[in-house]
């Protein structure tokens, strides 16, 4: 009430109000009709797609009465099955493909016996810990897109959700490490990793998977600074949108999230399809290119083929390629 | 058989909450959850109504179809049934709901979500056993005693209606036809894709 009100206002004001009931007293009971006042549920969901109101328990966010599902089941059960189903089976097909007729990738020169580093261990732990992650996180993911259809019939409901549930706290668990390891790769690759001139003139000449021969190339080639790239900003997409899903209810609505799950799928899609080929060409696609991320030094003769320039640079700064102390002598 | 469903009368509906304590309380539901609850739309508005809302046992429901462990399942009576043994919590049903029934338990840390929790049309849970276990996880199982769900059974004005689809909307239908007005069955539309003609 507000005190500073005089008293003989507030009586004038009920009087008003009484005077006022008793003209339009009986009038306005002829004129009440629920029917047209009344909310109507099609209207509301016309207007707003949700019918929201009030409600008094302590869990406000329930006071949506009716929300939009059908949109996210549709894309969930149809455009997001099928995307993910594509991108996954389309790459695995390409690479077999690619296989079948370029074979493997094979050292022109042969080995030369004399390594040189070319990532050292800080990198290789980064580079591990973050690809381990993402495998774990990838195919816990595609459990809880697939593994209802495909894992389910073969190992019986049960089995299958006890597995399903510790994959679930993996993903929620390694998406941690696994976004320390994205910003520990930025920030120890980005300065080569940014786009060149050299880099155009890479893919022109087919990359060195196409084509005959070797185009030059830096620390890293065009189609591995499209990897990093790929790997930091879909990485980044992902650690987002799986935040936002994480935290439910942290700043999002339903529909939010819906959007945060679409999102999350559509780039776990491509990110996969991109390290399927990644992982191949980093294993058995090409011989020699394990040992970077495996021993950390590579061969001379692999490093002068795929990274001329770098090799280059790195006899410029002095650091010359060696025969490993542990190397059997041969020939 | 029958294909029960909900029907909320909204024109009858007194916002009393009665259903929501009725519904706790009978289940023994944990703190934080709401199997039921009451909206108001347009609250203190002319036109003003409130809606009694809970899982409405969906005709082809979208949790179950999104589910990636499967855990749904719908009775020979239409009531959508869940099993806790083998949610995985992911939430997904909670996306998918139009009614935002599903909820979760906080059980650790961020948000993490326990087994799904939500009304089970007092029909206990999917295995029909009647053990302390049971109780604990579902609720009691009226239904195997003859008895509807306590809330529409104990609504003091009648506007929660439960039971056979067909009579419900018979009741209903009977009601708007008396009095000359009413604001829909609530959520019919979008749970079972059908409404009560008047």
């Amino acid at each position: 009430m507000p005190a500073s009100r005089p008293v003989w206002t507030n009586l004038a004001a009920a009087l008003a109000v009484l005077f006022g009931l008793w003209f339009a007293g009986p009038a306005m009971a002829q004129q009440v009709n629920p029917t047209t006042s009344a909310v109507q549920e099609q209207q509301l969901l016309k207007q707003l797609r949700t019918v929201e109101g009030r409600v008094s328990i302590p869990d406000t966010k329930s006071g949506v009465l009716i929300q939009p599902g059908g949109d996210w089941r549709a894309l969930h059960d149809g455009t997001l099955a099928w995307v993910t189903s594509i991108a996954v089976l389309g790459m695995l097909a390409l690479l077999l493909l690619f296989y079948t007729v370029r074979g493997r990738i094979m050292i022109d020169a042969g080995l030369s016996g004399l390594k040189i580093l070319r990532f050292n261990s800080f990198e290789r732990l980064v580079h591990w810990i973050t690809a381990l992650c993402f495998m774990v996180l990838a195919i816990s993911g595609l459990n809880v897109s697939f593994g209802r259809y495909l894992l389910m019939p073969l190992i019986g409901a049960d089995a299958f959700a006890a597995l399903s549930h510790y994959g679930k706290l993996a993903h929620n668990f390694l998406a941690f490490p696994f976004m320390v390891g994205l910003v520990l790769m930025l920030l120890i690759w980005i300065v080569d990793n940014i786009p060149n001139r050299v880099d155009v003139a890479w893919f022109k000449a087919g990359g060195g998977l196409l084509g005959k021969g070797h185009p030059p190339a830096g620390k890293f080639n065009g189609g591995q600074k499209m990897i990093f790239w790929s790997v930091i900003i879909g990485g980044g997409l992902l650690s987002v949108s799986g935040l936002l899903l994480l935290f439910p209810f942290w700043g999002t609505g339903i529909a939010d999230m819906q959007l945060a799950q679409v999102i999350h799928a559509l780039i776990s899609a491509g990110l996969i399809a991109v390290m399927l080929a990644h992982i191949y060409i980093g294993s058995i696609g090409m011989e020699g290119a394990f040992d970077a991320m495996g021993s950390g030094e590579v061969d001379l003769n692999w490093a002068r083929e795929h990274h001329s320039l770098w090799v280059e640079e790195e006899k410029a700064r002095g650091r010359t390629p060696q025969v490993p102390p542990n190397a059997v002598a041969a020939e | 058989m029958a294909r029960l469903k909900f029907l909320c009368d909204a024109d009858r509906c007194i916002e009393c909450n009665a259903c929501v304590t009725a519904c706790k309380n009978e289940h023994e539901v944990p703190w934080g959850i709401n199997r039921r609850r009451v909206v108001t739309i347009n609250d203190g508005k002319p036109g003003e109504r409130s809606v009694s809302m809970a899982c409405m046992h969906c005709t082809d429901a979208p949790c179950a179809a999104v589910c990636p462990v499967d855990c749904f399942l719908t009775t020979a009576d239409g009531v959508v049934l869940h099993s806790k043994d083998l949610c995985i919590g992911c939430g997904y049903c909670f996306y998918a709901c139009p009614f935002g029934a599903p909820q979760y338990p906080k059980v650790s840390n961020f948000g993490t979500r326990g087994k799904m929790d939500k009304c089970t049309y007092c029909a206990g849970g999917p295995d029909g056993l009647d053990t302390a276990a049971e109780y604990a996880k579902y609720g009691s199982n009226r239904l195997a005693e003859g008895k509807l769900p306590l809330c529409a059974e104990m609504c003091s004005t009648k506007s929660l209606l439960a039971g056979d689809g067909d009579i419900i909307a018979q009741i209903y239908k009977e009601r708007v036809v008396k009095r000359g007005y009413g604001s829909g069955a609530w959520g019919w539309k979008t749970a079972y894709k059908d409404t009560v003609a008047i």
